[in-house]
């Protein structure tokens, strides 16, 4: 299907990801100097050139293990380390906050200002660093550049290759549940009430012409809901009112509990793509993001807050698939970066700020 | 008017595209197969009239290589031709034509796709059968198929290309009412909203271009020369296929239309959209004094579902069948 749904999954989960991470921070009063070493380490690595020209690349959406890992990896530019059941639990908060912006959304072209939105956070985030602010903006024209010229039908195919993507997820999340946007059974609740999309009339009329296009009659219909009239339009320049509220942060500090998910009784594992093994070209593309995520300025001083669960990237990478065959190809990846980074990152004992860190990301 | 019957289960949940439904009544045996696409395999299940027998069957889309990526699939359509059914199924790699029940592949048409990816998508989508053996298809650079299928046997041929769309096809439809005297036969919508109506033959015909207004069309329907079509806005327009005159214009839904059928025997519409609303409407279209009268009859809700298909289960309208995105059941509605 669409060729062109990598830049705003990442840009979108991404930020679901950091909004995530933010108000993990925050709840465990992290000093600011060391929340924003964080954010800035992953915005930095996710809005770098060589990551965002290659997600911009025409090409598929490939499977959710392929996603994870990368994401896995995009987490760990930062100072820290989450397992696999971290990761698990993340990830799927991150899909499911996602796959409300993208069900709800009132027309596709929406899923623009869904992403403007999660750019417009992420800005806040790492406002103090301009570099950081810089590549944000950078990655923001290009994103408008590269999807501003897309029909309404263009875009809608993009929405429905993710809906295809999300298909069967069903995860609980507490916080959404709690606000009854989401039902016992997992399901998004769908209003019949509300403001028409942009560019559609609230309906209940049918119009009758003639030959000459003269209108001949009307007739009124119950349409069995409660809608109004459309709002006015976000903006989809690089900064202004987005309108939409879809894809802004959703969490708050007072509320740790939101982060919480579960499965709903009858759902089923995602499997999207070849099951195994790692198609060819999915490989391909996991060896090419893996290979553009090399932050540039590695920074001297990592003391205390790198804990690495795992001994090396290759055992990691194991953890997060299950069949042999894909497991080595994606640690062969993982462990071309590792040899790279052992000069850089020598031996230091944990310490204790390290293992909050580490509590921290185990109540996800 | 109407009230919900049993739902038939189906293996998996069906995906978000548009169409996606499609109904075959098969009389002689008192049954009726549907199927709904999940990604990138048909669903097919076979309902025996009585509601005692259900049989199911997976079918997969075809990969010309194991290694690449899997294609998912746009579309699956039963075609009705006056010698045989044949099920056809388009998919991001090419066009797979079945026996109606399923159980053989008799033809296979790969896309051309492009070495390194580009950034539109390739993909087939939009399926009809058309007077008198051929079935068309729509390709997703605008550009239609048209298959020579004989009578029986799998040597279907290619036999003209149509590029008159510039835009990808999303839906497509034949006459419907069954009367020969019709001047077209055919009408094709794009992502435009454009819909090219044609008369069919070795050469087929354009006999006019409706534009759109770059409001994508998703679904299509011909009956006694007016072509009904769904769009993105929500809109339901009547059009007098030939000329181009509009007839009605209907605000009908709240989101994106996600099909549109027809009941040819009784002027039956159905019209369902992604704002969770299915809506039974009444067409009555006199060609000879260019009258046309729509009026609106019923309405189901199909509660947190943004509806991806909708038919009527047979000629009269007396049933219809509807399926949802993230939905593993096909819904049914008898009337009253």
């Amino acid at each position: 299907m669409s060729m062109r749904t990598l830049p705003l999954v990442f840009i979108n989960l991404g930020g679901e990801m950091l909004y995530i991470l933010d108000q993990r921070l925050r709840a465990h009063n992290t000093s600011e100097d060391n929340s924003e070493k964080v954010m800035n380490d992953i915005v930095g690595t996710m809005f770098s050139k060589a990551f965002m020209d290659e997600l911009l690349k025409p090409q598929q959406l490939y499977s959710h293990r392929t996603l994870k890992t990368v994401l896995t990896r995009l987490a760990h530019a930062s100072i820290m380390r989450l397992n696999p059941a971290s990761m698990d639990r993340l990830y799927e908060l991150m899909v499911m906050a996602f796959k409300y912006q993208v069900f709800l959304c009132l027309r596709p072209k929406d899923l623009l200002l869904i992403s403007y939105n999660h750019m417009d956070t992420i800005r806040e985030f790492v406002k103090d660093t301009p570099m950081a602010v810089n590549q944000v903006d950078e990655t923001h024209r290009k994103i408008i550049e590269a999807y501003s010229s897309l029909s309404e039908g263009e875009l809608q195919l993009l929405r429905q290759t993710l809906l295809t993507f999300f298909q069967d997820m069903h995860v609980r999340v507490s916080l959404f549940l709690k606000d009854q946007i989401q039902n016992p059974n997992g399901r998004f609740a769908l209003t019949t009430s509300g403001p028409v999309p942009h560019g559609t009339d609230v309906p209940g009329l049918i119009r009758i012409f003639d030959c000459r296009g003269r209108e001949v009659r009307r007739r009124e219909f119950r349409s069995g809901g409660s809608y109004t009239s459309s709002i006015r339009e976000g903006s989809f320049e690089l900064h202004g009112n987005r309108v939409i509220r879809l894809g802004m942060n959703m969490y708050t500090v007072d509320h740790p509990e939101e982060t919480h998910t579960s499965r709903a009784p009858s759902v089923k594992v995602i499997t999207y793509g070849s099951p195994n093994p790692l198609a060819k070209e999915e490989l391909n593309l996991l060896a090419r993001l893996m290979g553009s995520m090399k932050t540039e300025n590695k920074p001297k001083d990592e003391s205390g807050f790198r804990i690495n669960l795992f001994n090396t990237d290759k055992e990691e990478a194991e953890f997060l698939v299950q069949d042999e065959q894909a497991a080595s190809e994606l640690a062969r990846i993982a462990g071309q970066f590792e040899e790279e980074e052992e000069e850089e990152k020598p031996e230091k004992p944990s310490n204790n700020k390290g293992e909050e860190l580490l509590a921290m990301m185990d109540d996800l | 008017m109407y009230h919900k019957e049993k739902s038939i289960q189906i293996k998996n949940s069906a995906s978000a595209l548009y169409n996606n439904l499609s109904v075959l009544r098969i009389a002689p045996r008192r049954l009726t197969h549907f199927t709904v696409v999940h990604a990138n395999m048909v669903n097919m299940v076979s309902a025996s009239w009585d509601g005692l027998n259900y049989t199911h069957r997976q079918l997969q889309s075809k990969e010309p290589n194991v290694a690449t990526s899997t294609s998912l699939i746009m579309q699956a359509a039963f075609c009705v031709l006056p010698s045989r059914d044949l099920l056809v199924v388009t998919s991001q790699k090419g066009i797979q034509m079945y026996e109606s029940d399923g159980s053989i592949m008799v033809y296979w048409h790969a896309l051309d796709t492009p070495e390194t990816p580009t950034a539109q998508a390739v993909f087939a989508r939009g399926i009809a059968a058309v007077y008198e053996n051929y079935i068309c298809v729509g390709v997703s650079s605008g550009a239609i198929l048209v298959f020579d299928v004989p009578s029986k046997g799998s040597n279907i041929t290619l036999s003209e290309v149509l590029e008159e769309h510039k835009e990808s096809i999303t839906d497509m439809a034949s006459e419907c009412s069954g009367s020969q005297e019709c001047i077209a036969n055919l009408v094709t919508a794009d992502d435009g909203g454009n819909l090219c109506v044609w008369k069919s033959g070795e050469e087929f015909q354009l006999l006019n271009k409706i534009p759109g207004f770059d409001m994508s069309c998703s679904s299509v329907k011909l009956w006694k020369g007016t072509a009904v079509a769904g769009y993105g806005t929500g809109q339901i327009r009547l059009y007098e296929a030939v000329t181009g005159i509009l007839h009605a214009e209907i605000n009908a839904h709240a989101r994106w239309i996600y099909s549109v059928d027809i009941a040819p025997f009784s002027g039956l519409l159905l019209s369902a959209a992604e704002d969770s609303l299915v809506r039974v409407w009444h067409m009555t279209i006199t060609p000879e004094t260019n009258s046309v009268e729509v009026v609106h009859l019923h309405n189901e809700c199909v509660t947190d579902t943004q509806i991806c298909g909708a038919r009527f289960c047979d000629g009269d309208g007396y049933a219809f069948a509807v399926t949802g995105y993230d939905l593993s059941e096909i819904i049914r509605y008898i009337q009253s």
